[in-house]
């Protein structure tokens, strides 16, 4: 994968010099700065989101997107975390391809992957999410909007609509880009309740969505004993590389190990407090804080995931 | 990364903060007109208020982690010296929705000293813990916590176990650690399953407001004497969690009655353990 990537960067400003000029594919899309990407395996871009909170700074960029490309269509894999970050992708779509883009797929509800959905939202489009998707988008988008209003600014969320997806996925579905098929799984409660994992067979790239972190802490917005539950069953996907929803492109299953760790931990730590009659608030600054130089914005999450944790071991 | 959010959110569902995903939300802008002088009207009927350091302290994190679910205890500090009790404390958050949280009525003879549970928070806000002493007089302490978006964060994140408990009751005995049994305090807890609904989530299918559906009256007794009341409002978090320190009188069992808005009783008893965790 160095060794692509490599060639990749070589190569990218004499394909996209030679495209804009052969195809007159739009500058206008051109011109809107593309989203920086890499081809993580053929056919398969990635553009890596920086381990940060949302700011008005990194536009909401912070989660991994990407789109795959077969010989009939584009399926693209979470639009970012602002309205600006979908532009920005669909302007490196357009750098590298002007098939149609069939799909626009959600891994799950939250801001920084569905932010950027309005701009992929035309005719021909079709928007494919976990079967609890609308209903996630539905209580909590306006809720999202508001809050990123005030935390990114009015330039970067004005544009932001929530577009529920059309085509729901309850177990698997298969999509058919051309000669290239997209696996889709829909997951029980786990990250969230709307996780979602996209599978292309041909290279054995495996979109984790949100069920994935690496380097940045595992948030837990579901279920921490169900995200446990589903590990086992996440590692055996016939997948050799995974694009995590935070983190780097990494081999899989081993990309599982960290996240499984830390979470394994975190549960362990709150059942000993629960067992020993210990309020609440001791999970906020103690739990799993073995794990705390491992991750980046460890102090950002930690302490909501074992709250939430505890309020869910609890009742075990 | 939504947990973030949430933070200045609640968590984004409740408020503020919450985190979800990766995407995190810092903090909303305090509100700087203050509520508290039509709070005291409004509650309290402009009855005098005094500084109540030294009667009763309120603790909770200043910046709460999941607006959701913000952990606050409010412990007794009234000297045994004076002769007066405390005979009840009103938990104020001063920019919520609604700002009257809760109100404990402590049982006559059960010498509650502490009690403990779980908040949503709207907003940055203050919150005010009212004692009322056995003279009639009103005590006040206060502190401030950052949090936003508890009251309207979204309802359950996993609901289909939030419907497997609903009106599910448990009860746990704990020795108090600080004390130990010498001086006869205990302990214990009451888990209520019920999703509090603050009327300021959406449904999701129908997009519109839930209704308010909560637990309004929870009764502790230990045999027939009243440990402890709360008459609760919309800001107690989902799954009512109440904590509470006390002396047992001997009696055999604990009972325990909730209501919620819609009239439905849950009741449950216990027999007391002569020794807790």
């Amino acid at each position: 994968m160095q060794l692509w990537m490599t060639l990749q960067m070589i190569t990218r400003p004499l394909i996209l010099a030679g495209l804009l000029l052969s195809s007159g594919l739009s500058f206008a899309h051109a011109q809107q700065d593309a989203l920086p990407t890499s081809e993580v395996a053929p056919g398969v871009f990635v553009h890596a989101g920086a381990t940060e909170l949302m700011t008005k700074e990194n536009e909401g960029a912070i989660a991994n997107v990407g789109f795959v490309i077969g010989s009939n269509a584009v399926a693209v894999i979470d639009t970012g975390g602002s309205a600006r970050e979908g532009e920005r992708l669909l302007a490196a779509i357009r750098e590298r391809t002007d098939k149609p883009i069939r799909y626009v797929i959600n891994t799950h509800a939250h801001p920084d992957h569905v932010f950027g959905n309005a701009a992929f939202d035309e005719n021909g489009t079709r928007f494919v999410g976990h079967k609890n998707l609308p209903q996630a988008l539905a209580v909590r988008g306006a809720f999202y909007i508001d809050a990123f209003r005030r935390i990114m600014g009015g330039d970067l969320i004005d544009k932001v609509r929530i577009v529920e997806p059309t085509l729901l996925v309850d177990g698997t579905l298969t999509l058919d880009l051309g000669q290239r098929n997209l696996i889709l799984r829909a997951w029980p409660v786990a990250h969230s309740d709307s996780d979602l994992t996209v599978l292309d067979e041909q290279t054995g790239t495996l979109f984790g969505g949100d069920l994935v972190f690496l380097a940045h802490v595992p948030v837990v917005d579901g279920s921490i004993r169900g995200w446990l539950k589903v590990i086992d069953e996440l590692a055996a996907l016939p997948a050799q590389q995974v694009v995590p929803g935070h983190g780097p492109v990494s081999n899989w299953p081993a990309a599982l190990l960290d996240e499984r760790r830390y979470l394994e931990k975190l549960a362990a730590d709150i059942r000993a407090l629960v067992a020993q009659g210990k309020p609440i608030r001791s999970a906020a600054d103690t739990a799993a804080f073995s794990e705390r130089s491992r991750w980046k914005l460890f102090d950002d999450y930690n302490a909501r995931n074992a709250t939430a944790a505890f309020s869910e071991i609890e009742w075990e | 990364m939504l947990a973030r959010h949430c933070r200045f959110l609640l968590v984004a569902g409740l408020m503020t903060v919450t985190p979800i995903g990766a995407g995190s939300i810092q903090a909303a802008t305090p509100d700087s007109f203050d509520p508290w002088p039509g709070l005291v009207q409004d509650i309290f009927n402009n009855r005098q208020i005094d500084e109540g350091a030294g009667i009763v302290a309120i603790e909770m994190p200043y910046r709460a982690e999941d607006a959701a679910i913000v952990p606050v205890t409010l412990r007794i500090t009234l000297s045994p010296a004076d002769n007066r009790r405390v005979v009840a404390i009103t938990l104020v958050i001063d920019q919520n929705p609604a700002p009257m949280a809760a109100r404990f009525e402590l049982g006559q003879d059960s010498s509650v000293s502490e009690i403990s549970t779980r908040i949503r928070v709207n907003n940055y806000t203050d919150v005010h813990a009212v004692a009322e002493l056995s003279d009639g007089k009103l005590y006040m302490t206060k502190t401030y916590v950052k949090a936003s978006g508890g009251c309207s964060a979204p309802a359950a994140k996993n609901a289909e176990e939030a419907k497997a408990r609903l009106g599910q009751i448990r009860f746990r005995q704990f020795a108090k650690a600080t004390d130990g049994p010498q001086n006869g305090t205990r302990e214990a807890q009451i888990m209520i399953g019920h999703p509090n609904n603050s009327g300021l989530q959406m449904d999701q299918l129908t997009r519109l407001y839930i209704p308010a559906f909560f637990i309004n009256e929870l009764r502790i007794w230990q045999d027939d004497t009243l440990v402890l009341a709360m008459q609760g409002g919309i800001s107690i978090s989902e799954d009512p969690n109440i904590r509470f320190a006390y002396v047992p009188n001997g009696a055999k069992r604990v009972r325990v009655e909730a209501r919620d808005t819609e009239g439905h009783l849950f009741q449950g008893e216990w027999p007391v353990e002569n020794s807790g965790i």
